[in-house]
């Protein structure tokens, strides 16, 4: 065994003695490397500061635009001045279907003629009411059109409160700007103000994620309890193909799917 | 400091994992999928308040209630009005599709007036003052110069108070000329004045019939009223009704029949005396019926029995005798037996002698006026206007004859025969037609030899059409004055074609004008004010709303708050008192005219050496074949095997195939002695050898782009055969050849 040792190690001296005119070179490029560590994790957090810049701050401006509501609108105002509340405008037709944000047939009751000084109610009444055009509002919680949302069954079914989606709207004195996605061409409040969507409140988003997480917490309760986002359906799917069975996604009412239909909520 | 290929690398990478650490591309990847799924330009449904509103549709005679669904002021459904006595909550293809008619790129949206040639296309936008002002200035020369019987009129319709309306101003300014469109009511209108003596719709009891013949009536391609024929036809299905289709081509309506007898196309007249002598021969008729109510029967039995023994009948129709006897035994041997005829769709007339011994068919077993039976079914007598008050001119201008010829020695008894007027319209200085008015009808596309059609009609200094879509007939007129379209307006719609019962529904705009358009009515109204005296003063009615809210009196109430009225307990005429003939009875040998059920057989154009084949068009519920053009939605429903791309398919045996030469889908030129026309061939075992079919519907080279230029109109391939003892025209078909293109 000493032997062979030390015969190895005779060989390895033999070539450190061979490679001598070079080693000055190597030992250049060992000390280039260790002196240009810094730098190297620099530009990395370098990348990843600027790219998180890029994405926290400069994508959301980049992505929505800013638009004024036609006329400027109080809503603390109105409510004080109506009898029923949100309702008033915001009703269920005798169908049961919600009207939804208020028409001209509406306003008109009140607005006929200019009543006070405020110039977007005269702007109102000479643009709007008197040449018989709707104002083309920007809903705020306009969904995409394949969503079907029965507000009779959240309103007058489950018993909830406006507040619940819609936020403190009603407490408002003026209208926010309206952001629309550029892409899409909705307004930021489906998504949510944060542009890395967490919430604090129920109203913050809109998304079906939102719509899934107070069916959950209900289910108890209500009937479509398991309502599934495409994501969380992926992820369910890969939990069961790598450990069958361990995956809690409960079945649904639909056969093909496993899920609750579809159509109950997508047209 | 210099940026070397590791830094850039670790910048990179980096910049990497910080954006996969931010909501970027999970961001993107949300608003990429919303954007893809929500495509911009993807129309989207408006939302807001559902209403209903309940009216008529009068794409074709059937006369469906409907109901037509709105979201604020968008109508955005039509649905079959639920009660209605046609139709019951169903409705048909077109009808559904009407909405595209509506708020489609077909409708003519103001007044318009030719610059160029006719039929350029070359239109400038005027006024309706203008517009209405330069019809009245021409139409007050030609009184001026005393010729008012030059002026004409054509109609989709004759019945109701717009067509009253049209008829009265032609009267009231002195020209008989007042036409209605062609169709199988022609000649069973003709048939029951000469065999009962009465001026009536035909009504058939079809709900409660238990047998049904049918000479070739496609029951379920569109004749009558086809929602309620659909319903019909389920009814018969379940209730175990025979219903027999006698046809030389396998239609839908063959297709689900009990039996579907080929026949040599244009002989169904012989069957119907084939049947008539087994019934008389082996006295299967109704013996009291003949008895007490049938004038000239053994005058005709003789005839009968003589010339139309099944072995003859046999011979002309192709038919083999021993069915004929067994059809007729199974006929007369129904307790309500019911035979019907007039091909397709029913809007073309068939000859009177075939429309006589079909009718004569029914009156053997019985079936006149009687449950299950056919009817003559009177108007609801609602219009009653004053007097209409002719000064001179108009009083010298009625005493001239109609050009078409109705009512003149050689064809007395018949009301209208449109038909003929082209050949009447002479090129010289003494044009008698100076001026054409049309409503609801489209004759440059639905006549027969529509070329010669379009040439007499260059002939006629002036050419107004009222047609809200840009038709042929519009296309190649001098004026446009296009009238709101049925969803835009008011008008009452009264019985629809084939029912027994009277109806009256009522039109009403569902949706404001969405376009410069005004209704027809108030337009006639306005030219009576314009030409003043005594037209003038028979237009006592300051707009047609209000013409109309008058003469329906407390009708109209009813009206606008059920939609329609109806007469459900209607009552067959009672026997005596239905038939105003002299004799008082059913007449089999009329004495007085000389018109006696029999079969003559039409000559059809072409001999046979140059045009060894014979064609003959079908009809489809999905190709509208009349004033009416396909909407798209319809479009779009038309078999590969009808329409390719832009051709069109004829319909060929495919021992005729083997015989010419010619294989599935080849190209061929297919020519009759009126023109001819590229098409293709589609082997189908159901039309009998030596025939070519080709469907109606097609070839239009108005309306849009999703209708014109596609396929080849029938009607330019085929040329009116007059029938000699009408003048309706008779043409069942026309010789032809193909050649390989």
């Amino acid at each position: 065994m000493d032997t062979l040792d030390d015969h190895a190690k005779d060989i390895s001296e033999d070539a450190a003695a061979e490679a001598g005119p070079n080693s000055s070179l190597e030992m250049n490029l060992k000390e280039q490397d260790t002196g240009a560590g810094g730098p190297i994790i620099l530009f990395f957090i370098l990348g990843l500061f600027a790219s998180l810049v890029v994405g926290w701050i400069v994508f959301p401006k980049l992505l929505y635009s800013k638009k004024k509501q036609p006329i400027e609108f109080n809503h603390v105002f109105h409510v004080e001045a109506v009898d029923n509340g949100c309702e008033s405008c915001h009703f269920f037709r005798e169908d049961g279907t919600f009207s939804g944000a208020p028409k001209l047939a509406q306003c008109i009751d009140c607005h006929e003629e200019i009543q006070g000084i405020s110039p977007d109610e005269i702007k109102f009444v000479e643009e709007y009411v008197s040449k018989e055009r709707e104002v083309p509002w920007l809903i705020y919680s306009r969904q995409p059109d394949c969503v079907f949302f029965s507000h009779a069954a959240h309103i007058q079914g489950a018993r909830m409160d406006c507040v619940a989606c819609h936020g403190h709207m009603g407490e408002s004195e003026s209208l926010k700007v309206y952001e629309e996605n550029r892409i899409t061409g909705y307004s930021r409040d489906i998504w949510g103000k944060s542009i890395g969507g967490f919430k604090k409140n129920t109203w913050d988003r809109m998304k079906m994620d939102d719509c899934a997480e107070c069916h959950r917490e209900n289910a108890a309760n209500i009937e479509r309890k398991n309502i599934q986002t495409p994501t969380q359906r992926l992820i369910g799917h890969m939990v069961n193909l790598v450990s069958p069975g361990t995956s809690t996604f409960d079945k649904g009412g639909s056969i093909q799917t496993e899920r609750d239909p579809c159509f109950a909520c997508h047209k | 400091m210099k940026i070397g290929r590791r830094g850039f690398l670790s910048f990179v990478i980096g910049g990497a994992a910080g954006t996969a650490l931010s909501p970027l591309p999970w961001k993107l990847m949300d608003d990429s999928s919303i954007w893809t799924q929500m495509w911009p330009w993807t129309p989207v449904p408006e939302d807001g308040e559902a209403s209903y509103v309940n009216s008529v549709c009068t794409l074709c005679p059937g006369h469906c209630g409907i109901t037509v669904r709105k979201i604020d002021n968008r109508a955005v459904k039509i649905e079959g009005m639920k009660g209605h006595p046609v139709n019951n909550g169903g409705i048909c293809l077109l009808g559904l599709s009407g909405l595209q008619l509506l708020y489609g790129p077909m409708r003519v949206k103001t007044p318009l007036k030719r610059t160029g040639k006719r039929g350029q296309g070359q239109w400038e936008k005027i006024s309706w003052n203008d517009a209405v002002s330069e019809v009245v200035e021409k139409l007050r020369d030609i009184r001026s110069e005393g010729h008012p019987q030059t002026v004409g009129f054509i109609s989709g319709f004759d019945r109701g108070t717009v067509s009253r309306l049209f008829e009265r101003f032609l009267t009231a300014y002195g020209s008989p000329n007042f036409m209605r469109m062609p169709s199988v009511r022609d000649s069973y209108e003709l048939a029951q004045y000469l065999m009962q003596g009465v001026q009536a719709l035909p009504g058939f009891d079809f709900e409660n019939s238990d047998f049904v013949l049918s000479f070739g009536s496609g029951l379920i391609d569109g004749w009558g009223s086809p929602v309620r024929m659909s319903r019909v036809h389920s009814a018969w299905q379940s209730a175990g009704v025979k219903v027999i289709q006698i046809e030389p081509r396998l239609s839908n309506t063959a297709a689900k029949s009990d039996k579907w007898i080929p026949i040599n196309p244009g002989t169904e007249g012989a069957l119907a005396m084939g049947l008539a002598h087994v019934i008389v021969k082996e006295s299967l008729y109704d013996a009291d019926f003949i008895e007490n109510n049938v004038e000239g029967f053994f005058d005709w039995k003789n005839l009968v029995i003589d010339k139309y023994s099944p072995d003859t009948v046999a011979s002309i129709t192709g038919i083999d005798s021993r069915t004929i006897v067994v059809l007729a035994r199974g006929f007369a041997n129904a307790s309500k037996p019911l035979a019907v005829c007039g091909r397709g769709n029913g809007t073309t007339p068939v000859n009177i002698d075939e429309c006589m011994a079909v009718h004569a068919l029914n009156a053997l077993v019985g079936n006149i006026h009687k449950k299950g039976g056919v009817w003559a079914v009177s108007e609801p007598d609602y219009i009653n206007w004053p007097e209409i008050e002719m000064d001179a001119k108009a009083a010298a201008g009625m005493q001239h004859e109609r050009l078409d010829g109705a009512g003149s020695k050689t064809y007395p008894f018949t009301r209208y025969l449109l038909p003929r007027l082209p050949e009447t319209i002479d090129p010289g200085e003494k044009n008698p037609l100076q001026a054409l008015f049309v409503s609801g009808a489209n004759p440059l596309y639905t006549h027969p030899d529509t070329q010669a059609v379009r040439n007499a009609f260059d002939k006629i200094p002036l050419v107004v059409s009222f047609s809200s879509y840009m038709d042929e007939t519009a296309q190649n007129a001098d004026l446009i004055l296009p009238n709101h379209i049925y969803l835009e307006r008011y008008e009452e719609v009264p019985t629809p074609a084939g029912m027994i019962e009277p109806v009256i529904g009522l039109s009403r705009p569902v949706v404001e004008p969405q376009f410069n358009t005004r209704h027809v009515g108030d337009v006639i109204l306005q030219m009576a004010k314009g030409l003043g005296g005594s037209v003038a003063k028979t237009f006592p009615w300051d707009s047609y709303d209000s013409c109309l809210k008058e003469t329906l009196g407390d009708l109209w109430n009813y009206l606008i708050d059920k939609g329609f009225w109806s007469n459900t307990g209607a009552m067959p005429p009672f026997f005596g008192t239905s038939y105003e003939t002299a004799s008082g009875k059913f007449e089999l040998i009329n004495k007085d005219n000389g018109s006696i059920p029999q079969f003559k057989p039409v000559s059809i154009e072409g001999d046979e050496k140059d045009y060894p084949l014979l064609l003959i068009p079908y009809d489809s519920m999905r190709l509208a074949c009349g004033f009416i053009g396909d909407p798209p939605f319809v479009m779009k429903t038309v078999e590969d095997s009808i329409l390719k791309g832009k051709d069109v398919f004829v319909e060929l045996n495919p021992k005729t195939a083997r015989n010419q030469g010619l294989r599935e889908g080849q190209r061929v030129v297919l020519t009759t002695p009126k023109g001819k026309a590229e098409v293709k061939v589609h082997l189908f075992e159901g039309i009998m050898p030596g025939l070519v079919a080709l469907p109606r519907g097609l070839g239009h080279t108005g309306w849009d782009e999703y209708l014109a230029g596609k396929g080849i109109n029938f009607n330019t391939l085929i040329g009116p055969v007059e029938d000699p003892d009408s003048g309706l025209d008779a043409a069942w078909g026309i010789r032809a050849k193909l050649e390989k293109a």
